[in-house]
């Protein structure tokens, strides 16, 4: 703050503080010629005005504010660029990007500042830290028939992961079931980490421009088929023709890839729906399903704890 | 003894009473507030600030129409129990070219200070069409008319000369281009890209 409005800032207050002392005392004297407790001299309607003191409760509280406001000036940051006595602050205001959040914890620090938000976060990480270090040094595998482990890992799911894929972790329509053993990017511990530290984009695209609706509804049947569901042979046939497309990803006979997140078809789940409809609508618009980075969100550690539980869903 | 009753004076005089009285309430203001408005860290935005894109800046108004902060703050306070499940705090930096800021004071719902990027553009549509089909306890009301109203974007260009005359440094280009970027698209296409940039100037700077 420049020393123009710190001075502003002390003068003000101050000044204000001397004025309202004054005129608390001049309140607190008769100056007039009636005695208290007598009548003033006037009169409306026939109501009166008595000429009472202040009430004493009513100044003595008025005393202890005052008497607190100065208090409070010294000890707290209150005048200006008068840090106080007590070099008190609620938490690292002048900062301008996350590398001076972390920079303005070590000067405070090293400064001998009470930040009382850094003073909570370090106490937290001294009491919780280890715990989740701890996990952090051992693997999934093991982590999992921790039972503390996983329930840490439960509420860390609950709060940050059910939003989509439910408080059940059975997801919904485009937000994967994390329950059954249907991965489409690997259900293998370090997979399911992955996939948290650094998000995954689907990438199934729309085939409007290459295909018409007669091919669609064709793939989609032949789609439909290979999970062993009664379709007009057919349509399926001739679906099969333009399914070599589609084999790119999902593989010749369908049954995906999880190096590249493309669906086993064979199995009868479906992300977005099974039905006609549903599969012929991801034909012609595609799907893009994103799940979020969550390393900024979370940080490693306790990423490590939500794939235990994670993992664990389908371990049953 | 015979001095006057004193307070007689402001009594029967309004015109001084008024003045007192001003006197008295603006204290707090000029101490607190005047020195805010020249304050650096009040004025200079942090490194990965960016403003808002046209559509963005549409899907702002649209957050204001639909009354959204009414229940939902965008103010994550220094404390551990917030930035735990919110992230860092708010910091004066990610505000300046806030016209009217939208911190809000009570949250019926989440705080959505650092909303931006945590879900998929798919789930803020599936939850502001129904926000029970995605989280059965909620009791957020569903705004499905966005999905159906289109902008013509005939006053995005307006708004964003009026922002660039208070500070916000807007281009040229993204001015005159701002009615394209935004005719054709719909209230939620707006909503959804308004959300995911929320509180990203601070965590996604380069």
């Amino acid at each position: 703050m420049s020393s123009f409005w710190s001075a502003w800032i002390i003068v003000l207050t101050l000044v204000f503080l001397v004025v309202i002392i004054a005129i608390l005392r001049w309140n607190m004297k008769n100056y007039t010629h009636i005695k208290e407790g007598e009548l003033m001299d006037h009169e409306f309607d026939g109501i009166v005005e008595i000429n009472n003191p202040l009430p004493k409760w009513w100044t003595i509280l008025f005393w202890i504010t005052i008497v607190w406001g100065f208090i409070y000036l010294a000890l707290y940051p209150g005048l200006g660029n008068f840090a106080g006595l007590l070099g008190w602050t609620s938490s690292n205001q002048q900062v301008l990007s996350l590398e001076e959040s972390k920079q303005a914890v070590v000067y405070a620090k090293e400064a001998g500042k009470i930040v009382q938000y850094d003073r909570e976060i370090s106490q937290a990480d001294e009491q919780f830290g280890p715990i989740f270090e701890a996990y952090a040094q051992r693997p999934i595998k093991e982590l999992v028939n921790d039972e503390d482990a996983v329930k840490i890992g439960q509420r860390l799911f609950l709060q940050n992961c059910a939003q989509c894929h439910g408080s059940n972790a059975m997801g919904g329509k485009g937000f994967p079931n994390l329950t059954d053993d249907d991965w489409l990017y690997g259900g293998e511990p370090e997979d399911i980490k992955y996939a948290l530290i650094h998000g995954r984009r689907g990438q199934m695209p729309g085939w409007s421009q290459q295909f018409n609706d007669q091919q669609i509804t064709e793939l989609a049947t032949y789609v439909i088929s290979l999970s062993g569901r009664k379709v007009d042979p057919q349509l399926a046939a001739a679906g099969k023709q333009n399914f070599a497309v589609c084999a790119a990803c999902h593989g010749m006979d369908g049954k995906g890839n999880q190096m590249l997140g493309a669906p086993n078809l064979t199995d009868n789940i479906w992300l977005y729906g099974g039905s006609q409809a549903a599969i012929e609508e991801t034909l012609h618009n595609g799907r893009y399903g994103v799940m979020p980075a969550w390393k900024d969100i979370l940080g490693e550690d306790k990423i490590h704890v939500i794939t235990a539980y994670v993992y664990g869903l389908s371990q049953e | 003894m015979s001095k006057k009753v004193t307070h007689e004076f402001v009594e029967k005089r309004v015109g001084w009473l008024a003045v007192f009285t001003i006197i008295a309430i603006s204290i707090g203001g000029l101490v607190e507030i005047t020195p805010l408005l020249f304050q650096k860290q009040t004025n200079e935005p942090v490194v990965g600030l960016k403003p808002y894109t046209a559509l963005e800046l549409e899907g702002r108004d649209i957050y204001i129409r639909e009354s959204c902060n009414s229940c939902h703050s965008q103010m994550i306070r220094p404390f551990r129990a917030e930035t735990e499940r919110y992230g860092h705090y708010s910091l004066a930096g990610e505000h300046v070219w806030e016209r009217p800021f939208l911190w809000g004071s009570k949250r019926t719902g989440p705080d959505l200070a650092r909303v931006g990027g945590r879900y998929s553009d798919e789930w803020h549509y599936v939850h502001l069409m129904n926000p029970r089909d995605v989280v059965p306890e909620s009791n957020m009301p569903g705004f499905p008319w966005l999905a159906e109203n289109t902008l013509d974007g005939e006053l995005t260009a307006k708004k964003m000369e009026t922002f660039r005359m208070f500070g916000v440094p807007y281009t040229d280009e993204q001015i005159a281009g701002a009615k394209a970027a935004v005719s054709g698209k719909t209230e939620m296409d707006a909503l959804i890209a308004y959300l995911q940039v929320l509180g990203t100037g601070l965590t996604q700077a380069e």
